[in-house]
C-alpha cells in the first residue's frame, strides 16, 4: 500500500486507506503488519502474474503452430529453434504493435517529416486510447469491490452510457464544445448510474444478488441497444443499424492528425482516476463506503447506512463504467454502432483485481491491458497469432491474481503472514 | 401439545397472508390486462385458428378455431376468478401452480389475439421452444448441481461454450458423433475442476474463478476457431444427431410428434430431469449434497466430507454443462461458430433461479424463455407491433422480479458462494 498512496502525502498518521487494509489484510493481527511484506505482495504478485500469464502465453503460442511440428519432425533442435522463433515472432509483433519500433522513431525523427512521426509514435498512442475505456471500466469495478458489491455489469452499463452519450451527442444542436462535452459525458454517466442504480437498489432493498442482476441487466443493456438501433435511434437513409454521428462540437478533440486517434478522453479517464482516489480515501463517504465493504455488521453498528452505501456504491460504479461507453462513442466512433464494446467489462473484472482495485494501480493494469489489446491486432496480422490471445492471457492472469497460493508454489514465495487479501463479497447464499 | 402442534402446522404454511393478497391482486391484474389489452379491442366476428401440425406426424389433426372476442373475455374472467378466489381464501400450496395456470392463461389469450383472423401453428410454436428450452434446461440442471452443494457457477457459458467447439471438433476427426459427445463433457469436467481447484481449494472467490473460465472459453474457443477451424473445412464438419421417434408414443396424435420424435438431447433432458430430482431428493447421496450446500459445517461434523461432495458436485455440473455443450454443434448446425452459444449459458442461470435451484422448475422456466425466444422470431410473421427484443428480454426481466421476491421468491442454498474453511 506504501508504494500505491506515496505520491500523497499522508496527513495522518494512520490514514484510512492504511486503516482498512490492515484490517482486511492482517485480521488485526500485529504480526502482519510489517508493510514490508505488503510491499511484497503489492508489486511482486502482479508482476509474477503477468510474467507468468505471458510465458503460459508462449507455450500456447508455441503447441498452436503447426511449423513447430513439421520442425520437431525434422528433429529436437530444429524443432526447438523453429518453436522459439514462433513466438519471438509473435511477441515483436506485440512489442512493436503496441509501443512502436523504436528504429523507426529515429529515422521519423531525423527525417522530420510529420506523418512519417505521427506513424512512427502512433502504435504507443492507439495503446493509450485502447486503455482508456480499460481505466473507467476497471475504476467502476474497483469502486463496487471497495464497497463490497461485485458489478459484474460493467459491459451493459457501457452499452447504457454509449447509448445516453450518442443522444446527448447526436440531438443537442448548436452548443458550444465547451458545453455540450461535459454535457455528453454526464449523460453517459447517468446512463450507467441507473443501470447501476437498479440492481444496487434491489440488493439494498430485497437482497437480489447483485451478480445475478447486472448479469440480467447486461443482457437487458445489449437488446434494449439492438431495438434502439434498428428503430427509435437508427440514422435515417442508413442501411446499417447504426445511430447518426454526433455533433462535431460532442466530439472530444484529438491532439495530432491522423491517422492518430489520440483523443481528450486519455486525460479525462486519469482526472477520474484521481477523482476516484480523492472520494475513496480523502472523504468521509468513501471511508463509510470502504467500511461496508469490510464488514457489512460492523459497518452498520457503527452507525453507517449500509443500504444507501450499496446503492451509492453500485450507482456510482455504474456512472463510471458509463464514461467508458460515452468515451468509446465520443472520442472514437462518433456515433452508436452494434456490440461497439467486445468485452472490455468483464476484462474490467481482472484489471480491477490486478491493480489491487486501488486507482492507481488500475491504471497501471489498464494501461498493460490496453498495450496488450492494441499490440494483439499487429500480432495477428504479422504473425498470424489470433487476437483473441489477449483473452486467453488476461484469463490466465486473473487466475493468478485471484489465487496467489498458485504463484507462490510455482516461484516458492513465502506467504504473507496474515493471510490474502480477500474479495469480500459473499455467494448468493449470504452466508 | 395441541396447541404448539397447530402453531407448527402454521409455520410450515408456504404462503403468508402479505403473499396471498399480492397474488390474489396480480391475478386480478392479469385478468384485468388480458380484457384491457387484447379482449377490448378484439373484432366481434373474427376467428383465431390453430394449426396442429408440429411436422413429422403422420396423423394430421384438423386446425383448431375459436371466436378472439368471446374467448378471450372468458380467459380475462377467469383469471379475475381466480384472482378473487385468492385474495378471499387463497389457494395455500397450490399459489405457485396457480400463478403457471394463470400466466398460461395468459399467453394463450396473447396468442389467441396474436392469431385473430390468421393461422398460427401452435403445434410448430411448442415444437421450437421445446427445442429451445433444451440448452437452457441442461445449462440449469448443471448450474443445480453446482449450487446445490455451495458452488456457485456463473462458468456455465464458459463451459458449454467450449465443449461446443471439442464436441465439434473430435466428431470432425473421428467421424463418430458419440466419441463427440463424450469430448465435450470430458471438456466441461476439466473446466469444471479448474472452477473446483480455484474455489474449493484455493478459496478464491467463486464469482472470478468463474470469471476466469468465461473468459478463457472465449478466447480459447475463438483462437483454435480462427487458427484451425476456419481454415481447414473439414475440421468443422460433424454431422448432426438425427431424430428418432419413439416407437408407440410418438404416434399419440399432437403429444407425439411434439415429444417423442426428437433427437437424443430431448430425451437425455427428460431422463436427466427425473434422475437428478430424484437423486437430490429422494436419495442419502442428494440429501448429502445438500446439507453441503445449505450448512458445510452441520454437514461436517457428521461425517460428510465437505470438500469431496463439492469437487464431485462441480465435476458433475462440468459434465452436464459439457453435455448441453454439445447440443450446439452436434444436436443443432454440426459446425462450429465463434461465441455460438451468445449468453444461454446466462439464461440457464437464469431459468435455474427461475425455478428456484429445483430441476423441474428450471424445465418449466427453460420451457418459458424458450416460449419467448420462439415466439420472438415469429413476431414479424405474425404482424405483432412489439419489438422482438422485448420478446428476448422479458426472461431477464421475469429472473430479476422472482430474485426480488416480488411475485415467487427463490432462495439459493444457504452457503451458496461460501468458501468452506476446515478448523
Amino acid at each position: 500500500m506504501k508504494t500505491t498512496d506515496a505520491p500523497t502525502p499522508e496527513v495522518e498518521k494512520k490514514d484510512a486507506g492504511k486503516i482498512f487494509l490492515e484490517e482486511v489484510t492482517t485480521g488485526g493481527s500485529p504480526k502482519g503488519a510489517r508493510t514490508g511484506s505488503r510491499l511484497g505482495q503489492f508489486v511482486l504478485i502482479p508482476f509474477l502474474a503477468v510474467l507468468t500469464g505471458l510465458i503460459i502465453g508462449g507455450i500456447f503460442i508455441m503447441l498452436t503452430d503447426l511449423n513447430v511440428y513439421q520442425a520437431f519432425s525434422r528433429g529436437i533442435g530444429a524443432g526447438f529453434s523453429e518453436a522459439f522463433r514462433v513466438v519471438g515472432a509473435s511477441y515483436s509483433a506485440l512489442f512493436t504493435g503496441s509501443i512502436g519500433d523504436p528504429v523507426r522513431w529515429v529515422t521519423a525523427l531525423q527525417s522530420g517529416d510529420a506523418l512519417e512521426i505521427r506513424r512512427a509514435f502512433n502504435p504507443f498512442l492507439e495503446s493509450l486510447v485502447a486503455s482508456t475505456p480499460y481505466i473507467f471500466g476497471g475504476l467502476a469495478v474497483a469502486l463496487g469491490f471497495r464497497a463490497g458489491v461485485f458489478n459484474i455489469g460493467v459491459e451493459g452499463q457501457i452499452f447504457v452510457g454509449a447509448i445516453f452519450a450518442a443522444f446527448a451527442g447526436y440531438s443537442i444542436k448548436g452548443v458550444p464544445a465547451v458545453i455540450h462535452i461535459p454535457l455528453a459525458l454526464l449523460a453517459g454517466a447517468l446512463g450507467g448510474f441507473l443501470w447501476g442504480y437498479i440492481p444496487g437498489w434491489l440488493k439494498a432493498k430485497t437482497g437480489g444478488h447483485e451478480v445475478i442482476n447486472t448479469i440480467m441487466m447486461n443482457f437487458i443493456a445489449f437488446r434494449l441497444s439492438d431495438w434502439l438501433l434498428s428503430g427509435p435511434m437508427k440514422a435515417p437513409n442508413q442501411f446499417n443499424p447504426v445511430s447518426p454521428p454526433i455533433e462535431p462540437s460532442a466530439v472530444l478533440p484529438r491532439f495530432f492528425g491522423p491517422p492518430t486517434r489520440f483523443h481528450l478522453g486519455f486525460f479525462v479517464a486519469l482526472g477520474v482516476a484521481y477523482l476516484v482516489y480523492w472520494l475513496l480515501f480523502k472523504t468521509t463517504w468513501g471511508f463509510n463506503l470502504r467500511a461496508v465493504g469490510a464488514n457489512m455488521f460492523s459497518a452498520k453498528y457503527a452507525g453507517i447506512n449500509v443500504t444507501l452505501n450499496i446503492i451509492l456504491a453500485m450507482s456510482l460504479s455504474g456512472a463510471l463504467a458509463g464514461l467508458a461507453g460515452a468515451n468509446e462513442v465520443m472520442g472514437l466512433n462518433h456515433n452508436l454502432a452494434m456490440a461497439f464494446s467486445s468485452g472490455y467489462g468483464f476484462d474490467s473484472i481482472a484489471l480491477a483485481l490486478l491493480g489491487n482495485n486501488h486507482p492507481i494501480g488500475v491504471v497501471l493494469a489498464a494501461l498493460l491491458f490496453g498495450t496488450l489489446r492494441n499490440g494483439a491486432t499487429r500480432m495477428q496480422i504479422a504473425a498470424g497469432v489470433p487476437i483473441d490471445i489477449i483473452s486467453i492471457l488476461q484469463a490466465v492472469i486473473l487466475m493468478f491474481i485471484a489465487a496467489p497460493a498458485i504463484i507462490r508454489t510455482i516461484y516458492r514465495l513465502r506467504a504473507p503472514a496474515g493471510g490474502d487479501t480477500g474479495v469480500t463479497v459473499r455467494g448468493w447464499g449470504g452466508g | 401439545m395441541a396447541d404448539s402442534l397447530v402453531i407448527t402446522r402454521k409455520k410450515l404454511q408456504p404462503t403468508s397472508p402479505t403473499r396471498q393478497r399480492v397474488m390474489g391482486v396480480l391475478f386480478i391484474i392479469i385478468g384485468a390486462a388480458l380484457w384491457f389489452f387484447f379482449a377490448r379491442i378484439a373484432p366481434a366476428d373474427q376467428n383465431a385458428t390453430f394449426g396442429l401440425v408440429p411436422g413429422g406426424s403422420s396423423v394430421e389433426l384438423p386446425p383448431w378455431t375459436v371466436p378472439v372476442a368471446s374467448t378471450l373475455n372468458v380467459l380475462a374472467v377467469v383469471c379475475v376468478g381466480i384472482g378473487a378466489f385468492q385474495v378471499a381464501r387463497g389457494f395455500k400450496r397450490a399459489t405457485n401452480i396457480i400463478l403457471g395456470i394463470v400466466v398460461g392463461l395468459f399467453i394463450f389469450g396473447f396468442l389467441v389475439s396474436a392469431a385473430a383472423g390468421k393461422t398460427l401453428n401452435l403445434g410448430g410454436l411448442i415444437s421450437t421452444t421445446l427445442v429451445k428450452s433444451v440448452p437452457l434446461t441442461l445449462g440449469a440442471l448443471a448450474g443445480i448441481l453446482c449450487e446445490r452443494a455451495g458452488v456457485t457457477n456463473i462458468a456455465i457459458e464458459g463451459m458449454m461454450l467450449s465443449s461446443a467447439l471439442t464436441s465439434c471438433l473430435i466428431a470432425s476427426l473421428t467421424q463418430s458423433l458419440w466419441v463427440g459427445v463424450l469430448a465435450g463433457i470430458i471438456t466441461g469436467a476439466l473446466l469444471a475442476l479448474l472452477h473446483g481447484v480455484l474455489s474449493i481449494k484455493y478459496k478464491t472467490n467463486q464469482i472470478i474463478s468463474a470469471t476466469v473460465i468465461n473468459i478463457l472459453a472465449t478466447g480459447l474457443t475463438s483462437y483454435i476457431s480462427q487458427k484451425f477451424m476456419q481454415p481447414i473445412p473439414a475440421l468443422n464438419n460433424s454431422g448432426i444427431f438425427q431424430t428418432w421417434a419413439i416407437p408407440v408414443l410418438s404416434d399419440i396424435p399432437l403429444i407425439g410428434p411434439i415429444f417423442f420424435n426428437n433427437t437424443l438431447y430431448v430425451y437425455a433432458m427428460y431422463v436427466f430431469l427425473v434422475v437428478i430430482h430424484i437423486a437430490l431428493f429422494k436419495t442419502r447421496w442428494g440429501l448429502r449434497m445438500r446439507a453441503v450446500g445449505e450448512h458445510p459445517k452441520a454437514a461436517d461434523t457428521l461425517g460428510i466430507d465437505v470438500f469431496k461432495t463439492r469437487y464431485m458436485a462441480v465435476t458433475l455440473s462440468g459434465m452436464m454443462a459439457g453435455f448441453a455443450g454439445s447440443y450446439f454443434t452436434l444436436g443443432s448446425v454440426g459446425r462450429f461458430d465463434e461465441v455460438m452459444t451468445a449468453g444461454r449459458g446466462f439464461i440457464a442461470l437464469a431459468a435455474m433461479i427461475f425455478g428456484n435451484w429445483t430441476p423441474f422448475g428450471s424445465f418449466g422456466a427453460g420451457l418459458l424463455f424458450g416460449f419467448a425466444d420462439s415466439l420472438a422470431s415469429r413476431l414479424t410473421i405474425l404482424r405483432i407491433n412489439i419489438p422482438s427484443e422485448f420478446m428476448l428480454m422479458a426472461p431477464y426481466i421475469a429472473t430479476m422480479i422472482v430474485l426480488a421476491g416480488v411475485v415467487g421468491r427463490s432462495i439459493p442454498p444457504a452457503a451458496d458462494g461460501v468458501p468452506y474453511e476446515k478448523e
